[in-house]
């Protein structure tokens, strides 16, 4: 059902490093990378998937906003863009905040950052604490809700 | 055409319905045949596996046969619609993708019209439902505790999901409400139960349970079901069911794996296609005899389409919470369910609570509500959401209107060149005035949790919508498709047991109730086949 559409261009792949870097940008205070780090983006563009048109719409959209390449504009006209694409909203802006997410997310250092252990669910799974079952007392003494009905 | 030898009975569809139909008519060892156009699903495919295991919610997992794609799904045009559709196509179907969240309709749902005065009545109602509930929460495995004032008696045959750190919070800010709540049912394995291995709360049960605690019918059901004598063909497309001179179902045409078409006769057709599929193949069986599609006398196959609105409520506490570190549903809460007369609608909706959801999805879900920003301020907002959700689901109950439904879409087809469906629905005025009396009382919840960030969705991205009502059952050939147990009142040996029979939503997940009357359905079979097509 889906026809693969052609990888971006390597003006579209600079566009979407700037962008990346602007939308998570690195932190010293949390070390963490932005997502324009070269290990972090080569996996953005490689996942892309079925966000690849989408995405291609937002980044000329910041071309066409920034009057010329978005990745050389200056700073001033480059924030310019950027908030009018995520005012704009809309699947492009979604497709772009996705594919640039999932993947910062996934990043070793960036888990390790957040306390997570960088790991697939299965097989090791995760614990999870009773919590306190005495509360439902309160709730165990109160007359029946529903309503019976005729039959 | 390669022909087929005849079988006794060819179900199309092995999902919710079509698996516990198969092994409930497996007694009678006539043979029995079912079609389905997807695949066995390894789990070892699943999502969980890996790292991307976020990521493929939106890929190949994705809840949307459109974005999804796989050649096994159907395309669905649902642009006329703010519910989207969600399926899977596969041995278990929508069972695999799933929450495993496992309400059943409350006896009220079945006299919507002696009650409220609206819509219909079911022709059948839940005390007849009721031991074939119990029967398929065994064959299932349901966890839950028993108890609760606000359902009918039920007896899951295993202990509830623990509360985690999300259920207690919630569970005591409704006490200071002074509303009902109660650990949901699930089906969930939270022991090692008929060869599932418990729960290991490797969270996002939704995409395929790895562990195979979650219940899906390719583990359940269908291993039975074979073992008893069902044969079940994957990668068979069924593009329609055939008729004789008579008037009666003579069998399907399919596409097999190869690509072949196939004609399959049969005595006996039962369509398990859900409420968007079953519409879709009878429209598209339509022939000289049937102009306007098989079974649609009425002119109601299609319509009346139920899809569940579900709004959706969300803040962030302070506390570390479970996060998505467990089966994400935790508590229901019955207290808005029934209908108050002091309320602008009639009926009523469940609250669901929610854990919270993954590190990825936490990020894209907060950036598409505005509250994650770009640059320097994307990591304070972002650690002050991780793990501190809680959520509220506003689970609506759903009526009947004509004017909401499956047609076939003009354009879209499947990879088999079958024409695809069309879903034209609006929400009533009824079911909106409980949205938002909802999405209030979940507000007030979260404000009463402290919970900051609040952001309210009416209709959640990639929202699923429960297909439901496109070939209701009744007692009047004119009003309704199939007869109180399941038949065709058109075709006498036609009959649909998924949740398209459906007269009228409720305000609960559906499976419970689709598998409930597919086991009814089964049984009214079995105890009329002397006279079964008179």
């Amino acid at each position: 059902m889906r026809n693969d559409p052609e990888p971006l261009s390597s003006a579209e792949t600079r566009n979407l490093q700037r962008v990346a870097g602007m939308m998570v940008p690195a932190s010293a205070e949390y070390d963490v990378p932005g997502a324009d780090d070269p290990a972090i983006f080569a996996d953005i563009v490689k996942s892309l998937g079925r966000d690849l048109p989408e995405v291609r719409k937002a980044l000329a959209a910041l071309n066409a906003s920034a009057g010329g390449s978005f990745a050389d504009a200056d700073m001033a006209k480059a924030e310019a863009a950027a908030a009018a694409l995520r005012e704009a909203g809309g699947a492009p802006r979604a497709a772009i905040e996705r594919a640039i997410l999932q993947c910062y997310y996934r990043d070793d250092r960036v888990l390790r950052s957040l306390n997570i252990e960088p790991r697939p669910p299965f097989p090791k799974g995760h614990t999870l604490e009773q919590g306190d079952w005495s509360l439902l007392d309160a709730v165990r003494s109160r007359p029946k809700l529903w309503r019976d009905a005729p039959r | 055409m390669k022909r087929n030898d005849i079988v006794d009975v060819l179900i199309i569809g092995s999902g919710a319905a079509g698996a516990a139909v198969a092994w409930s008519l497996a007694e009678t060892k006539m043979h029995i045949l079912c079609l389905e156009q997807g695949d066995w699903m390894k789990p070892t495919d699943y999502p969980s596996n890996g790292r991307d295991w976020e990521a493929r919610r939106w890929a190949d997992f994705d809840i949307s046969p459109n974005r999804r794609g796989r050649d096994t799904d159907y395309p669905v045009n649902d642009d006329n619609s703010l519910m989207k559709i969600a399926n899977f196509n596969g041995v278990g179907g929508g069972t695999l993708f799933y929450t495993a969240h496992w309400p059943r309709l409350h006896p009220s749902d079945f006299r919507v019209k002696s009650l409220d005065g609206i819509a219909d009545d079911w022709p059948i109602d839940y005390w007849s439902l009721e031991k074939f509930f119990e029967e398929n929460d065994r064959m299932m495995g349901s966890s839950g505790l028993p108890g609760d004032p606000g359902v009918p008696p039920r007896n899951p045959p295993m202990p509830p999901i623990p509360l985690g750190r999300t259920g207690t919070r919630y569970g005591k800010v409704m006490n200071t409400l002074g509303w009902h709540w109660w650990p949901s049912d699930t089906t969930v394995a939270t022991r090692d139960y008929e060869g599932r291995a418990k729960c290991i709360n490797l969270g996002h049960c939704t995409p395929g349970c790895a562990q195979g605690a979650k219940a899906s019918t390719d583990i359940t059901y269908w291993p039975l079901a074979i073992r008893a004598g069902v044969e079940l063909r994957t990668r068979c497309r069924v593009r329609e069911i055939t008729t004789n001179e008579h008037g009666m179902a003579s069998g399907v045409i399919y596409y097999d794996r190869e690509g072949q078409e196939c004609f399959q006769p049969a005595e006996m057709v039962i369509v398990a296609c859900n409420g968007i599929g079953t519409p879709r193949l009878l429209l598209n069986s339509a022939s000289g005899r049937f102009p306007n599609g098989l079974a649609n006398s009425s002119g109601l196959v299609g319509r009346n389409l139920m899809l569940h609105p579900w709004p959706q409520v969300r803040g962030y506490v302070e506390d570390e919470l479970d996060g998505d570190r467990a089966p994400m549903t935790v508590l229901w809460s019955k207290q808005f369910y029934e209908t108050d007369p002091n309320r602008d609608f009639v009926r009523g909706y469940t609250l669901q609570f929610a854990r919270g959801t993954g590190v990825v999805n936490e990020a894209i879900q907060s950036a598409a509500a505005d509250q994650l920003p770009w640059g320097q301020g994307h990591h304070d907002a972002y650690r002050s959401h991780l793990f501190h959700r809680l959520q509220v689901g506003i689970a609506c109950d759903d009526l009947p209107e004509e004017h909401n439904r499956v047609t076939l879409d003009p354009v879209l087809k499947d990879s088999h060149g079958i024409p695809g469906a069309r879903v034209d629905y609006t929400i009533g005025e009824n079911t909106r005035r409980m949205m938002e009396h909802g999405i209030a009382r979940a507000t007030e919840i979260l404000e009463a949790a402290g919970a900051k960030d609040i952001y309210t969705s009416r209709t959640l991205l990639n929202s699923p919508g429960h297909m439901l009502g496109t070939a209701r059952m009744g007692t009047d050939p004119e009003r309704s498709v199939v007869n109180p147990w399941g038949r065709s009142h058109d075709v006498k040996n036609l009959f649909i047991v998924d949740g398209s029979v459906w007269v009228t939503g409720g305000g609960v997940n559906p499976t419970s109730t689709i598998q409930a009357v597919a086991l009814y359905i089964a049984d009214q079979i079995k105890q009329r086949l002397a006279n079964l097509f008179d």
